[in-house]
């Protein structure tokens, strides 16, 4: 699986180019096109039903939005970052991935209400080394996209840590699953703007139409210290992540149980995701056009949106067997 | 090589107070290109010498310290992560997303997590030291094998090159000051020096300026410069700083001697070299405090290299001020000569 190269790739929202580029070099596929918004689709044509299958292109990550004086970047976020863990980091801005850092006010400096409080995204800014505004102007420019620093690197027992695996783990598993034969008329939808409310995905399956889709994706997982069982949402390691309702979309059950059985009749690690928050691309999905049937099949992934997302390699191939096998068997199976 | 190469090198190597064996090493090989003598002493201090021409002429110690800050495992939970204490002081804000090495068994790859917003009780407190781990990515049981209560655990930030001569480090204090040290020796290597030329590299600066006082206790020298640095101006921060790029900072005050102060603020002025003066009404928190008052009492002096956010996993600062403070102590060593007093 491509993870590693596709989450090296720096596509924050509305700036999906790196990855648009790497997916049309590397698809497998009878025809490719992309639509207005920059969504990425790969046809493999079948006879059968029409199957969107969908993984979104972009990360989350930051966009200057002023250049001081001084020559500081100040920015907001694209998509949803906790500011916590901007404090003191490495970012890589634009495309040539200039430098720069998120500084923080020496704690000697601090006063004791600064140091209890957390950091607000309005006092942050990146420094990269810059004179004054004229020299940060040869460098950056406002509207500048920048990421996080965050080098895939394995560790740990079987373990990946990086930024953007949510979701270039699901861009990956797409890219694997279109190597094979299906009967389905199977669309792989690579979409764009997931982080800022699944605006990609909304366009695509109003284009598509599909008669059924899959959703693969990054998952919240939250199974570290400090944290009660039942608030974990998934466990790294226990398998594909499976989503019964979440704060976007309610899963068809007959479409539920039927990975459920595939999952049973093949050996493959599932989990039920323990929350009923958050949302992906299926909720724009199952409500376009007349109404699609969906399911979401995920990756757990700790400390999500973050430079040091980490997720486990034997979910991410449990999510690979089990979309394989579910894209395999849906044309015998009686949902559409 | 410039100081900008030396740091880059310096902070390659990992040295937090107490366990700094591995950028003594390193400190070593550096100071050996330029001195006659190399020697450690009993707390881990790296002192080198380069002998002068006339041994009547007052000797002089310039010196930065080497540690950095660091965490100490401190506990394993039942999901096989770290709990850790801090080694120096810094803010807890700066950890969470932070990649490490645990100095274990093995050298371990590791990152200091945090809750998702959804699991957070209280979102207008910071976090703190305690609520926080290190998770490195095996169970409890694989985890107790590989690491111990009490193993070393490094900040994986590195050297980055900002614009022009601007850089950013996890350490550049003071391993900033110990640029400026090597490229001291670097200036006055091949001239003929009279008085003896003390480099030395403390431990423990961090936790109490502890290296600096056997160091100065055991070479005894005619007078000594400690270079450190001190806080720079960026975007929220004007006062008790000083901006980058406009030369090394020097300190007047109790703590420094005035009359030697007094002479490097005169062949800066002489030499052309950009200054800026900070006053410090007593401690300046550097082991300048320690190395006055040291033996018989050291004529010190102090010079500091502007450095921003100082304690976070990037420090940022101008390579220039490195050059400047160690161009500076150059023209002052080659200045001292037999006889000269620095007394009162």
């Amino acid at each position: 699986m491509l993870v590693k190269e596709l989450a090296s790739l720096n596509a924050p929202s509305g700036f999906e180019d790196e990855v648009r580029d790497f997916i049309r070099n590397h698809a497998n596929c009878d025809e490719i096109y992309t639509d207005t918004m920059g969504n990425l689709i790969c046809h493999k044509k079948g006879n059968g039903k029409k199957v969107m299958v969908a993984a979104h292109m972009d990360e989350v990550g930051l966009i200057i939005t002023e250049i001081t004086e001084q020559g500081f970047l100040k920015f907001a976020t694209l998509g949803g970052i906790e500011t916590a863990v901007l404090v003191s980091k490495r970012v890589l801005i634009g495309k040539d991935k200039l430098c720069g850092i998120i500084g923080t006010k020496a704690v000697h400096l601090q006063k004791p209400e600064e140091i209890n409080s957390p950091a607000k995204i309005k006092d942050l800014y990146i420094d990269i080394g810059a004179k004054d505004k004229e020299s940060a102007e040869k460098l950056v420019s406002l509207g500048d996209f920048a990421v996080f620093d965050g080098e895939y690197t394995p560790f740990g027992d079987n373990l990946i840590k990086s930024k953007a695996l949510d979701d270039r783990v699901g861009c990956a598993i797409l890219l694997e699953l279109m190597k094979e034969e299906y009967d389905s008329d199977i669309y792989f939808t690579f979409t764009v703007q997931e982080e800022l409310g699944c605006r990609g995905a909304l366009v695509a399956a109003g284009n598509i139409n599909p008669d059924i889709a899959l959703v693969i994706e990054g998952t919240t997982c939250s199974d570290v210290y400090g944290s009660e069982p039942h608030t974990q949402v998934t466990n790294l390691g226990k398998g594909a992540v499976m989503t019964a309702v979440d704060g976007a979309a309610i899963s068809d059950k007959g479409y539920y149980d039927f990975i459920m059985n595939t999952a049973k009749e093949n050996g493959i690690k599932l989990q039920i995701k323990k929350t009923t928050m958050g949302g992906t691309d299926a909720g724009v999905i199952q409500r376009s056009g007349c109404g699609v049937k969906t399911a979401v099949l995920a990756v757990p992934c700790r400390y999500i949106h973050s430079p040091v997302s980490v997720m486990h390699n034997e979910d991410a191939e449990s999510v690979y067997l089990l979309s394989k096998a579910v894209l395999k068997n849906i044309e015998r199976s009686n949902l559409v | 090589m410039t100081a900008s190469e030396y740091l880059k090198i310096l902070d390659g190597e990992f040295g937090v107070s107490g366990s700094e064996g591995k950028v003594a090493q390193c400190v070593k090989k550096l100071f050996s290109e330029f001195c006659d003598e190399i020697t450690t002493d009993n707390l881990g201090n790296v002192i080198g010498i380069k002998k002068g021409t006339n041994p009547s002429s007052p000797s002089l110690m310039i010196e930065a310290h080497m540690d950095e800050l660091g965490l100490m495992v401190s506990g394993i939970t039942d999901e096989g992560s770290l709990k850790f204490v801090s080694i120096g002081g810094f803010d807890a804000k700066i950890l969470p997303g932070t990649e490490v090495t645990v100095w274990g068994e093995e050298k371990l790859f590791g990152v200091i997590g945090f809750m998702p917003p959804h699991l957070i009780a209280d979102r207008t407190k910071a976090v703190k030291l305690d609520e926080l781990c290190v998770d490195i990515g095996f169970s409890k049981e694989i985890t107790e094998k590989k690491v111990s209560v009490g193993d070393i655990i490094t900040f994986n930030t590195g050297f980055t090159q900002l614009d022009s001569t601007m850089v950013a480090s996890r350490c550049i204090d003071d391993r900033g000051g110990l640029a400026a040290v090597l490229r001291t020796l670097e200036l006055l290597c091949g001239k003929n020096i009279e008085n003896d030329i003390i480099a030395v590299a403390t431990v423990q600066e961090e936790v109490g300026l502890r290296g600096a006082k056997t160091a100065a206790a055991h070479i005894k020298p005619s007078c000594a410069i400690a270079l450190d640095v001190c806080h720079g101006t960026s975007l929220d921060v004007s006062e008790e700083a000083f901006p980058c790029g406009k030369g090394p900072v020097i300190s007047i005050g109790p703590n420094l001697h005035s009359k030697m102060t007094r002479r490097i603020i005169d062949l800066a002025k002489c030499n052309n070299i950009d200054f800026q003066i900070e006053v410090c009404q007593s401690n300046t928190g550097t082991d300048a405090w320690e190395i006055q008052v040291s033996g018989a009492g050291v004529p010190t002096a102090l010079l500091s290299v502007p450095v921003r956010y100082m304690h976070g996993n990037f420090e940022v600062a101008d390579t220039l001020d490195m050059e400047s403070a160690a161009k500076l102590i150059s023209e002052f060593a080659v200045s001292l000569k037999e006889g000269d007093c620095l007394c009162w």
